[in-house]
């Protein structure tokens, strides 16, 4: 008799524990968001400093593969808005679609001329690409503009002033790094974030 | 562990057959449980620990007006770093012509025994020169064209370790420094 009730007890109902965590598994998976695939992957070098970057109001400046710049902005609505800003300025139409389109595409490094090409291409295409990266020399200076026309769509909608991270490839050589500076600081920009990894404390 | 209790009673219809169906519907979760809880705690984890770190980098504005005469500060707290190609690392203290005691230019590596212990080392005489906490070392950071990003993050993450007061990337090299960087 004795036995027999340890046994039972050994076996508990699971059904309500088995309900909870697979509540929790769900609302996990549908607040994990998507991934999307960097355009450019780099290596950033790590650091001690833990600060983490803001989700929103953030545009992300990849330099990577002998300084190669990519852009890329987080929030659908202004990136749609910076798409039109750029569109006016060079003269390039793009249709609602496409706007659509490039508010949920990952970082581009593409002249704005055959950024409509880009949008185009299947999202497995687009990252095979071998994108040439967004030109900065100071007579077809683009970076500049989508930096420009990205704080002015942030402030007009979100009312905030757009934070900017740079991040870099360990490997990469400073004068590339320093020419993205350059380019920040002569817009007024003088405080941005550097993307760093994470490193021990005992380093 | 898992039991599913079928077939018995399988013979016996009849009287026995609500008892065999109310056995059959008792299933053992365990390793469901198991399992839905190795996804939360991944999903957790991954959701969490996606979002990068940074560094936050504050720059000096640029000055475009030539007539502005840049701001004279003492040389006995300065103390200049010379990045260049294949991580090497040149320091010195006060001016290139004149270092302070003990300041001449000197290689260094880069962590914990190289450069920090001078850093601290350094940041330490500059108070006992000074007496003041408001007047720390200044530490003057100039890349190097062949050096690379790493030994950029490497150097501002040292600052920001030690904790030194004030510092600063130059761009700009004299002579001298850039045969400094070369030599050797």
């Amino acid at each position: 008799m004795a036995g027999k009730s340890s046994k039972k007890a050994a076996s508990i109902d699971m059904t309500a524990m088995c309900d909870v965590a697979f509540l929790l598994l769900t609302f996990f998976i549908l607040t994990a968001t998507a991934k999307i695939p960097e355009a450019l992957p780099v290596d950033t070098p790590s650091s001690t400093v833990q600060t983490k970057l803001p989700e929103t109001d953030l545009a992300t400046l990849t330099i990577g593969g002998k300084g190669k710049v990519f852009f890329d902005l987080k929030g659908r609505e202004v990136r749609t808005r910076t798409l039109e800003l750029m569109g006016q300025k060079y003269g390039v139409e793009f249709t609602d679609e496409e706007k659509s389109k490039f508010a949920l595409m990952e970082g581009i490094g593409v002249p704005v001329e055959s950024l409509k090409q880009l949008i185009g291409m299947k999202t497995a295409d687009r990252s095979k690409a071998g994108q040439p990266g967004v030109p900065k020399d100071s007579l077809n200076n683009q970076l500049a503009e989508w930096v420009q026309n990205a704080r002015i769509a942030n402030i007009e909608l979100n009312d905030k002033e757009l934070q900017i991270a740079i991040k870099g490839d360990a490997n990469e050589e400073y004068p590339s790094i320093r020419k993205v500076m350059d380019i920040l600081q002569d817009q007024k920009i003088n405080s941005f974030s550097l993307v760093t990894g994470l490193r021990g404390k005992n380093f | 562990m898992a039991e599913l209790n079928t077939g018995d009673g399988g013979g016996k219809k009849g009287d026995k057959k609500v008892r065999s169906k109310k056995q059959n519907s008792k299933v053992d979760l365990t390793a469901m449980v198991d399992l839905a809880f190795l996804l939360i705690t991944f999903f957790m984890l991954t959701t969490t620990l996606s979002k990068p770190q940074s560094m936050n980098l504050g720059l000096p504005d640029k000055q475009d007006d030539p007539t502005d005469k840049p701001i004279k500060v003492d040389e006995n707290r300065t103390m200049t770093i010379l990045l260049g190609d294949n991580d090497k690392l040149v320091r010195y203290v006060g001016l290139l012509a004149t270092p302070v005691a003990g300041g001449k230019p000197k290689d260094f590596t880069y962590g914990k025994e190289g450069i920090r212990a001078e850093l601290i080392n350094r940041k330490a005489s500059v108070l006992d020169y000074t007496k003041d906490p408001k007047k720390g070392m200044i530490v003057i950071i100039k890349p190097g064209t062949k050096s690379n990003y790493r030994n950029l993050v490497d150097i501002l993450d040292e600052m920001a370790i030690v904790d030194v007061p004030t510092y600063a990337i130059v761009n700009d090299f004299s002579p001298e420094e850039k045969k400094l960087l070369e030599g050797k």
